[in-house]
């Protein structure tokens, strides 16, 4: 129930900085404040609505459109299950009906602990790994009735907690520059704060940083990109003979 | 093992060691193409664009080149990245975001270049929280290194990008719809005319809109020149494209192929080892669930726009979905339904309360309450979203969302007419 917190406001002062307009800045500030505090509250809408010059009810009334915003509260794990044709062809309904009975609630609906709300996402965009689902927005293939269990006892007891981050955290890599290019535009909110290119991070530094951050993830990822990477090897090799 | 010599361009680092970071998009060739593309003019580039005749991979199948010359001469240009991939069944831009985002940042700043724009988006779908961090990263790398942001590789050109998130809404890959939602609008496409944001786009400024794999392809196409990629393929399908491929395959997943040369028995048989369990392909979706159906007797059409336009469906999004013959046709047709039912923005009515009507009728006939004269009405609200129930189809809503609702619906009325009515009959599924 909650405004920005000071550094979130610097961060969102910094993310208005980056566009010629300041309503541009409207859905990555809302992915803040759900990151902040799981949800999007009343304060946390006004708080944002406040920052963009906007009416609360122009906010609410953006935040509404898009399915990634939540302005009830949520359980900590976000498990998102795809039953769009792909998954739907390989058994997503079948994995969804299963999450259901395993986790006690239906889709829409969050578990009474607080753990789990599940619900049915349209396609997700890993469909050579049907079928699939997403929790908090980190996505798992290949998932059979056991691997769901396990990932759900996973989560459960917390040993995910770096491959699968708190619900609305969506991109843990911050922007290391402002803008550089050109003169402000006018009415665009100067960022004292924002580096210049120069002083930015070494790239290295950069990617250790962020490959510290989250080593299970990216295990994850290596995964699917070794699948894929499978995938098109098809045509590598093709291309040898 | 590929059917045709062409080796692959977008995907050929795909699988590397940590793919996704400069080093190793360095230690691969990377930013060659960018080097030299700041030795030519721009008018130069859009040129060899034009010459590789590189169609929008997005969708649309738009000319890129083309749509870069359309500019109205206005300052600022925009450059926005349309990476909010949703159609249904495809994930190819997916992995490129992922597995080669220095690539994608590549193809940006030389388009930028091109068109003479100071700041490019990059819009990514808002699920793609790893995608998110990937590209956020190597843009963090990119301005260290000098490949963006002011006087880009020593040479007078500056370009600042932002990534952006999307938030989850289909039709925010319809590029004006885009265009609203990152101007932290609803994701309501906007009226044509103007047809192309290239005279009103951003901030009502021209802008390009270009996807993800489409921009992936500049530093190949800038490094080898246009006609090389134009020399692959044939006719106006130029180039290799990367196929989604799913559904019911041993091996699904993305094959970049060359064009025309490749058909689509060959992505079944070749690239997806087969039919599981050896059954048959009862139908096949050919470019994403807003095309309409093929049948098995499609199977050896090329990978060609224009010839599988000619056949009454799409390439569209490049998402090859395979059906064997367990599958349910109503169910398939329904689920897809649903999903368009359920992303339609609401402006228009026919859209809006045609894909409510049609989910509705389709769910009745799969939950086995439906009526004989089901099937004749479902046609006749499929053709007041899309009269004619042509391909490609009249319109009449502001975005192609509308008729995209018919595809699905009337394609497996029209080839599986007894397999619905057998439903309608027994009140059940055929196949149990």
């Amino acid at each position: 129930m909650a405004r920005l917190t000071p550094e979130n406001v610097t961060r969102a002062r910094e993310t208005i900085a980056l566009y010629p307009q300041t309503r541009s800045a409207l859905i990555p500030l809302l992915h803040l404040a759900q990151e902040q505090d799981g949800w999007l509250t009343p304060d946390g809408i006004g708080h944002v609505a406040e920052l963009l010059d906007l009416t609360p009810a122009e906010v609410y009334g953006t935040a509404s459109f898009y399915d990634m915003f939540f302005t009830e509260p949520v359980g900590k794990h976000l498990v998102s299950i795809c039953t769009n044709i792909a998954c739907l062809l390989n058994g997503g309904y079948e994995l969804l009906e299963h999450a259901e009975q395993s986790l006690g609630v239906k889709a829409g609906a969050t578990t009474p602990d607080g753990e789990f709300t599940l619900e049915e996402v349209e396609c997700i965009a890993l469909c050579g790994n049907a079928p699939c689902l997403a929790v908090n927005w980190r996505f798992f293939g290949d998932v059979t009735p056991t691997r769901f269990d396990e990932l759900a006892a996973g989560l459960r007891a917390g040993q995910l907690a770096e491959e699968v981050p708190p619900h609305g955290t969506l991109n843990r890599v911050w922007r290391t520059v402002g803008l550089v290019a050109g003169v402000p535009a006018e009415g665009r909110v100067a960022v004292q704060d924002a580096p210049a290119v120069a002083e930015a991070e070494p790239p290295a530094d950069t990617v250790k940083d962020q490959r510290g951050q989250r080593e299970p993830a990216d295990e994850q990822a290596t995964e699917d990109a070794a699948a894929e990477a499978d995938a098109v090897e098809g045509s590598d090799e093709g291309a040898a003979e | 093992m590929a059917v045709t010599d062409a080796a692959p361009i977008v995907t050929r680092r795909v699988g590397l060691a940590e793919s996704w970071t400069l080093k190793s998009y360095l230690d691969n060739g990377g930013y060659a193409g960018l080097r030299k593309a700041l030795t030519m003019s721009p008018e130069q580039i859009t040129q060899e664009v034009i010459t590789s005749n590189l169609l929008g991979r997005g969708g649309a199948g738009f000319e890129a080149g083309k749509k870069w010359s359309m500019l109205r001469q206005a300052q600022p240009v925009y450059l926005v990245v349309n990476g909010d991939e949703s159609e249904p069944a495809t994930f190819k831009d997916h992995m490129l975001i992922e597995c080669d985002p220095h690539q994608l940042i590549e193809g940006v700043v030389i388009c930028a270049y091109a068109i003479g724009a100071a700041q490019a988006f990059i819009y990514v779908r808002g699920e793609f929280a790893l995608g998110l961090e990937r590209v956020q990263a190597a843009l963090n790398e990119a301005y260290a290194h000098g490949a963006v942001g002011k006087g880009i590789f020593g040479s007078g050109f500056d370009l600042d990008v932002v990534v952006h998130p999307g938030a989850g809404a289909y039709i925010c890959g319809e590029e004006t719809a885009l265009i609203e939602s990152l101007e932290g609008k609803r994701g309501f496409p906007r009226i044509k005319p103007p047809f192309f944001p290239a005279a009103i786009g951003l901030y009502g400024a021209p802008t390009v809109v270009n996807n993800v794999e489409t921009l992936s392809n500049l530093p190949w196409i800038v490094e080898n020149g246009g006609a090389s990629f134009a020399a692959l393929g044939e006719g106006r399908s130029t180039g290799t494209r990367i196929f989604s491929l799913s559904g019911h395959v041993n091996r699904p997943g993305n094959y970049e192929v060359e064009m025309s040369k490749t058909t689509f028995r060959d992505l079944v048989e070749h690239y997806g080892q087969g039919v599981r369990l050896d059954r048959q392909v009862k139908a096949f979706i050919p470019g994403g669930a807003s095309a309409p159906w093929f049948g098995p007797d499609q199977l050896d059409m090329p990978l060609s726009q224009e010839q599988v336009g000619a056949a009454g469906s799409m390439l569209g999004s490049g998402a090859v979905t395979i059906m064997d013959d367990t599958t349910c046709m109503v169910r398939a047709a329904w689920r897809i339904t649903r999903f368009f039912h359920r992303e339609s923005c609401g402006q228009c009515t026919p859209c809006r309360e045609g894909s409510g009507w049609v989910e509705k009728i389709m769910r009745r006939i799969e939950e086995g309450a439906g009526r004989e004269e089901d099937l004749d009405l479902l046609l006749d609200v499929c053709d007041n979203i899309a009269p004619g129930l042509s391909w490609p189809p009249q319109q009449t809503t502001i975005c192609v969302l509308g008729p995209s609702i018919p595809s699905s619906v009337v394609s497996g009325i029209r080839m599986f007419r007894d397999e619905f009515l057998l439903h309608i009959k027994e009140g059940a599924c055929p196949h149990g």
